[in-house]
């Protein structure tokens, strides 16, 4: 089992953090993990990204140059990375905040109203961890359960009352999925 | 020995050497290598250390050479162009026999490049980097655990033979996450003993001096024969290196850092496809794994040598093999990173004697 992920959206929307319990997550399953940020001159209000790994095999770079699936959290990210995804590949969308479709027939679509669910779950900052219920719910890669428990350890300052609004915002990605 | 935990390349490395008992960092920021100052502004503070924000790069690596003439383990830390700007410092360490120990977190180059990963700095670091006859002993960590546990075995060495020691890793070890654990229980920084030659402040008879010239005719020749002999003795005793299975292979694969790790799933997929695939990987850069090339030299037929600049690591595998086998060259500049399949596939290509990657 292999899967490169690729997680983009506005800076703020937490994909940065949203890969690194994505990572964490896989690490306590006992999978080769790495993360790896886009650390390159960003811009305010351009998108954010991260690559994750999860594989049984070691991983030999972090780099993810054509991913399995993409979690695309805002319109300019579907426009920079549609045409890298493999063939035959997951893309997870948040169609709350992405109007256009992709143009590929080759690849699966998984529509998913992430801002807006967590906006209606309490907290619209959740939005990622909606997709990444979705993700979890739809592939192999790491258990929806595992993502849960990650949140605390992952998110050591986070208080018991976000814990809970994050639990549930995967929950409810998983369910949408 | 600790948990299994999550960490970025930078402050494994920064944990890493404070574990080791580093109590004093001074540095300049730099990308890719910013979390490591970071990381030691709060975190040295928490065990008594010092963290210094120098005003350049020159000033940081002279700030640590008076805090090495103390004998307590002392860190800084850059990437390309700010290495340069250290070197003369690095130089004048070498030869006042500092043990001082330092990472570059290698960014594309030359002049001021780019941000991207890169492994351009090999000559700089492995012939010593500044002016002189000397060397530095150079690590090249593969993943964040080595990142986060080399630092150890740098100063341990850096104190056993009193000579500058670095980490050199690129820009995606510094700025990926991976799972790490610390394979050694943290050092006590009071209580490691303080070298005899360290200037503690001292009886007028038993004046101490540390310096790094010595204009007396002759003596300075003298001075590079003692460093020489302690270079020779390092040379014999502290080289590392990984190979794996090289016997009866066809092909080796070899590398360090980034490539090391891209030749490493190369071979195994390679060999699960029924291809005599081997791999060598260096962990010290300096001393260089010569023996084990040379050893294989001969038996083997081709070699071929993965690295993320242009020809640069090439030259001490071309060295040590001497003309008896073919070697070949994969090399990716200034953020060109290889992936697995790419470096198969030259593999594949080289195995049926196409030449198009031929170096000597």
């Amino acid at each position: 089992m292999y899967q490169g992920i690729i997680m983009s959206g506005f800076g703020g929307q937490g994909v940065v953090s949203g890969g690194i319990l994505l990572a964490y997550a896989g690490m306590m399953d006992g999978r080769n993990v790495t993360f790896f940020p886009a650390y390159g001159a960003e811009m305010r209000g351009g998108t954010a990204n991260c690559s994750v790994v999860v594989s049984t095999d070691p991983v030999a770079s972090p780099v993810v140059g054509s991913p399995d699936t993409l979690l695309i959290m805002n319109e300019p990210s579907l426009a920079r990375f549609e045409n890298s995804l493999k063939s035959g590949g997951l893309l997870i969308l948040n169609t709350t905040l992405v109007s256009s479709r992709p143009a590929r027939k080759d690849i699966k679509v998984i529509e998913i109203a992430g801002s807006e669910i967590a906006e209606r779950i309490g907290n619209v900052k959740a939005a990622n961890m909606v997709m990444l219920g979705a993700y979890a719910k739809l592939t192999e890669a790491v258990r929806l359960g595992t993502l849960k428990e990650s949140i605390k350890k992952v998110y050591a300052r986070a208080n018991d009352k976000m814990v809970e609004l994050n639990k549930k915002a995967i929950d409810e990605g998983g369910l949408a999925a | 020995m600790s948990e299994r935990i999550l960490m970025k390349g930078n402050e494994a490395l920064a944990e890493g050497a404070v574990r080791a008992g580093c109590r004093f960092f001074a540095g300049y920021p730099i990308t890719p290598q910013n979390e490591i100052p970071e990381y030691m502004s709060w975190r040295l503070p928490e065990t008594g250390g010092t963290f210094l924000q120098a005003e350049s790069e020159v000033s940081a690596i002279n700030m640590l050479f008076g805090a090495a003439a103390v004998g307590r383990r002392v860190m800084t830390s850059s990437s390309s162009p700010g290495i340069s700007l250290k070197q003369e410092g690095i130089s004048y360490c070498a030869s006042a026999e500092l043990p001082i120990f330092y990472a570059n977190i290698v960014r594309g180059g030359p002049g001021l490049g780019n941000i991207a990963p890169s492994q351009g700095d090999y000559f700089q670091s492995t012939r010593g980097g500044g002016h002189g006859d000397y060397r530095v002993f150079v690590m090249a960590p593969k993943s964040v655990d080595e990142m986060a546990n080399f630092p150890r075995i740098c100063y341990d060495i850096a104190f056993k033979y009193r000579i500058p020691a670095m980490v050199l890793a690129d820009g995606i070890l510094g700025q990926m996450m991976e799972p790490v654990t610390f394979d050694f229980d943290p050092v006590e920084a009071d209580s490691l003993s303080i070298p005899d030659w360290a200037l503690r402040g001292s009886k007028p008879e038993e004046r101490r001096v540390v310096k790094s010239f010595d204009l007396r005719p002759g003596k300075m020749e003298e001075w590079n024969y003692r460093l020489e002999k302690k270079y020779d003795e390092i040379k014999a005793e502290e080289v590392r290196y990984e190979a794996i299975n090289t016997d009866g292979a066809d092909l080796i694969l070899t590398g360090y850092g980034t490539s090391a790790r891209i030749c490493e799933t190369a071979m195994a997929q390679g060999r699960k496809e029924g291809l005599k695939i081997g791999y060598i990987r260096p962990i010290t850069l300096w001393p260089f794994p010569t023996r084990i090339f040379r050893d294989l030299a001969g038996k083997i037929g081709k070699f071929l040598v993965v690295e993320m600049s242009l020809g640069q690591y090439v030259e001490d595998v071309q060295l040590s093999i001497n003309g008896r086998s073919e070697i070949y060259l994969h090399k990716r500049p200034a953020g060109g990173i290889p992936t697995g399949e790419e470096v198969l596939e030259v593999a594949k290509k080289v195995l049926s004697g196409d030449k198009s990657k031929f170096y000597v």
